[in-house]
């Protein structure tokens, strides 16, 4: 039964995982997993995978997962709480932050903080990459990561070509 | 350190500016609806070689704020760039164009996967497609080190701490926050120090 009452709890819950969520929403999956299988009985374990999965899978951010758990829980006003509920304080507090910095441009800690992040940032984005690679074991799924890797550094080609690749290697069971 | 060498040519080709924040939501919605597994590749490649909005420096600066603050990267990302242009307009306008389509579809596919998870095509392309939004990530980032050359915290000490933060997410799974501290303030305290030596 989907009440008002619940959608509240859902918004208020997701409000407060939003400014916890140091590196994109993925990073509080436990907490959201927490509320909506183990204690609401929202979502069953298949479900919620499947939130993630889709989500990736389509194109857009990848916040969207959060979207399809609220959309599975508890339909329209599901997903209306827990997406205005993931992205209501992150995007005020990032819009904030910008502001603020953009404001003071040429302040010292402001430049240090712009060129001491730009490696780390790179080294989290190539962490990123591999954690999703590692996610699916095996040598031929490690060759087209490589491959994309390269022709994404070293061409021009459109980032579709690459995907749709994917995709028909996949779907003939090559990996 | 290293004696200045000039910056690449990416870097030095003027900058354009979108015309309305029409521009910007179409923008954005058109790079969001190619972004298969993760929008950042297509970000960067849209935003920084196509249509040339931020230099791959200012892309990394954006990021880097973006990664620091809590929410989605991306979502954070391309708030501050409608921000840029045209303040709470052009950010709400981006926001709109990167989530309005792709939310439509998810919901749609949500419906579609429900039938068809079952059937080895569709989760063998879903593999494929995974392997390869992972190896544009990683390609992605290896493009974007090439704006490193000049840093004023020398290419080799960027490199070791780029490296670090990379082996501390990736392998040994540290939690991200720790890793931002751990490294980013070192990594920032070192650039404090070198500007203050040579203010430019």
């Amino acid at each position: 039964m989907i009440t008002a009452a619940l959608l509240l709890t859902l918004f208020l819950h997701f409000l407060l995982l939003s400014l916890l969520a140091v590196g994109g929403a993925i990073t509080v999956l436990p907490d959201m997993h927490r509320l909506l299988v183990s204690q609401l009985g929202l979502l069953t374990d298949a479900q919620f995978a499947a939130s993630i999965a889709i989500a990736q899978a389509a194109p857009g951010p990848n916040v969207l997962f959060v979207a399809v758990m609220g959309w599975q829980a508890a339909g329209a006003g599901g997903l209306a709480a827990t997406l205005l509920g993931i992205l209501l304080p992150s995007t005020t507090l990032a819009l904030a932050a910008h502001r603020w910095g953009e404001a003071r441009r040429t302040w010292r800690p402001v430049q240090a903080f712009r060129i001491g992040m730009a490696p780390i940032v790179i080294g989290l984005m190539v962490a990123a990459g591999w954690i999703l690679a590692a996610e699916t074991p095996g040598r031929a799924h490690l060759i087209v990561t490589a491959l994309a890797a390269v022709l994404v550094w070293r061409t021009r080609l459109h980032l579709l070509w690459l995907v749709g690749a994917g995709g028909v290697i996949g779907a003939l069971g090559w990996l | 350190m290293s004696p200045a060498t000039p910056t690449s040519d990416r870097t030095v080709a003027p900058l354009a500016r979108p015309a309305s924040p029409t521009a910007l939501f179409l923008a954005f919605n058109a790079l969001a609806l190619q972004g298969f597994g993760g929008v950042l590749a297509v970000a960067q490649r849209v935003l920084v070689e196509q249509r040339r909005w931020l230099s791959a420096e200012e892309f990394l600066q954006l990021l880097a704020l973006a990664q620091v603050l809590p929410g989605p990267n991306v979502v954070n990302l391309t708030l501050m760039v409608g921000d840029r242009y045209f303040g709470l307009r052009g950010a709400l306008a981006a926001l709109a164009g990167i989530l309005t389509v792709p939310l439509l579809l998810v919901i749609g596919l949500t419906t579609a996967y429900m039938h068809f998870s079952a059937v080895p095509q569709v989760a063998g392309a879903l593999k494929g497609m995974g392997a390869v939004a992972a190896g544009m990530i990683i390609g992605t980032a290896i493009k974007l080190a090439a704006s490193l050359r000049d840093t004023p915290l020398g290419l080799p000490l960027a490199t070791a701490l780029g490296t670090a933060a990379c082996i501390g997410v990736a392998l040994l799974r540290w939690p991200l926050l720790y890793v931002l501290l751990g490294c980013g303030l070192l990594a920032c305290g070192v650039a404090w120090h070198r500007l203050g030596g040579s203010r430019t």
